[in-house]
């Protein structure tokens, strides 16, 4: 499920044609639209509160053997969502899980790992070691 | 009393028509598209996500290129839209210190596990204006630096926490629910769970002023920021039907943590207090404004005396919201003229008592003059 939502719509579509056969798939609940409500911790790491809203959108289907997938995902796209909760239907089964990891988990890892590389890099560059200067009179 | 009115509906129809027309500008420009507002307008997405309560890049865009940039009304936008939506639930609260860090600096130490980085800040710009951008846009080269995997970077409060300069942060009271200001009214006295919520969506200007009234002497915290982090997090949800934990993907978030001057009492040593600002986006003006208004209505906790307006949570949180300012103040532009004509007559009938009653000491007076 955190390679779905770490997956571009792009990436889930592609993935699905890379992974061939699929079995039928009915939908439980079809997308739906709705809030999460977003928590962070007072001080960073105190007790919860209520930070604000954000979008999500969820589905659940039904592969023809009866596995159920869901999805939670931050944003509006009915058709991620949907895509995700199929792969989170094959993702059940051990020898489709194999699959996916090649024509998913693999590619976007590697997406990420080098997006997080260069930001990494770009950040890093503009690390700062500021000194303090003695005063005269000291 | 408003009393209704009726009519209009014809001039309201070209009226809004004309606004699309307005919103368009000169029809010779290029037109913006909502990926261009979300990627290069970012900040202003930013604002309208925090404000607005809701976390959606491309809904903040839409609401800007609809409002004609009047950031206030992409905001009420967004809290209409917001309206129509099924609450699935609460996430669990986000880890910001595993926050993958864009920037972070801290005003109280040089050298801290993890470092500064500057990130892409406006701080240390001679604000000066850059011609060049009026045209296609020439950025320079990013500068990239060789770097391993991030280093951990704890919170700066958890050094100080180590000696015990600091005070600790309360943990969750497994009693007591998270207050929550969407699901009912705001209510007095405000814990400080409601008090945070109703800040994050306050007004970013009206914070910034009541926080600088802080600085200025009006109810004075003496703070120092002692770290501001901005990043990404990733934000997971439980759902009812499953049970545990699934993440929805990574937001970015602005975190603050002022710290300020002592609070001791004869059972406990001095310690410094805290301030705390969570904002949504790239938002560091706000995150900073929310942890000095947070820290200045702890006030009566530390036992100190309310004095300053930045330290009556009534008084903020009752007027934070922009939303609700903005409806109330605007609604005056709405037809009163019911209202108007009560009070012209209320008027008239004690111009005339007024008068009739100086006529009478005017009848009087000469003869008083006369004696």
């Amino acid at each position: 499920m955190r390679i779905c939502a770490q997956a571009t719509e792009a990436e889930l579509t592609q993935a699905l044609a890379d992974f061939g056969a699929i079995p039928q798939v009915e939908d439980v609940r079809s997308p739906e639209e709705g809030l999460v409500m977003l928590r962070g911790r007072i001080g960073g790491d105190g007790a919860a509160f209520n930070a604000g809203e954000a979008t999500v959108t969820r589905a659940v289907i039904r592969l023809e053997d009866g596995t159920l997938g869901y999805s939670y995902l931050l944003g509006r796209s009915r058709t991620k969502a949907r895509l995700a909760a199929i792969i989170d239907a094959l993702g059940q089964n051990e020898d489709r899980r194999a699959q996916l990891r090649t024509c998913l988990i693999e590619p976007v890892t590697q997406r990420r790992s080098a997006e997080t590389k260069a930001r990494n890099e770009e950040t890093a560059a503009t690390r700062v070691n500021f000194f303090t200067v003695v005063r005269g009179e000291d | 009393m408003y009393v209704a009115v009726k009519g209009g509906e014809a001039a309201i129809e070209a009226a809004h028509k004309l606004l699309a027309k307005e919103r368009r500008g000169d029809a010779s420009v290029l037109e913006l598209t909502t990926d261009q507002i979300r990627e290069q307008l970012s900040l202003a997405v930013n604002r309208v996500m925090s404000e607005g309560s809701l976390y959606d890049p491309d809904l903040a865009a839409l609401a800007i290129k609809q409002a004609r940039g009047d950031l206030i009304e992409a905001i009420f936008l967004a809290r209409a839209y917001r309206t129509t939506l099924p609450r699935f639930g609460y996430s669990e609260p986000a880890n910001t210190s595993a926050m993958a860090i864009r920037r972070r600096i801290s005003a109280t130490y040089k050298d801290l596990p993890g470092g500064q980085v500057l990130g892409p800040t406006f701080d240390y710009t001679h604000r000066l204006l850059d011609p060049s951008l009026a045209g296609e846009g020439n950025f320079p080269a990013v500068e990239k630096t060789e770097t391993g995997d991030a280093e951990v970077s704890p919170h700066v409060a958890a050094l100080l926490n180590n000696e015990g300069l600091i005070e600790e942060n309360l943990p969750q009271n497994p009693d007591a629910d998270v207050s929550d200001l969407t699901r009912g009214a705001l209510e007095f006295p405000a814990d400080r769970d409601l008090r945070l919520q109703a800040l994050a969506r306050g007004d970013e200007g009206f914070l910034l002023a009541l926080g600088y009234s802080t600085q200025l002497g009006f109810g004075r915290t003496h703070p120092f920021a002692g770290e501001i982090r901005m990043g990404e997090v990733e934000v997971s949800f439980v759902p009812e039907e499953l049970g545990f934990e699934v993440p929805l993907g990574e937001v970015t978030l602005t975190e603050c943590e002022m710290v300020t001057q002592f609070a001791g009492s004869a059972d406990a040593a001095p310690q410094f207090t805290r301030g705390y600002g969570l904002v949504f986006g790239h938002s560091e003006r706000k995150a900073m404004a929310m942890a000095l208004v947070d820290r200045s209505l702890r006030t009566a906790e530390f036992g100190e005396d309310v004095v300053a307006p930045a330290q009556d949570a009534e008084f903020v949180l009752s007027h934070a919201d922009n939303i609700q300012a903005t409806g109330f103040v605007e609604h005056l532009k709405l037809p009163h003229y019911v209202d108007f004509q009560a009070e012209l007559v209320l008027l008239r009938q004690l111009r005339a008592e007024w008068e009739a009653e100086r006529g009478k000491t005017d009848g009087a007076s000469p003869k008083e003059a006369a004696e």
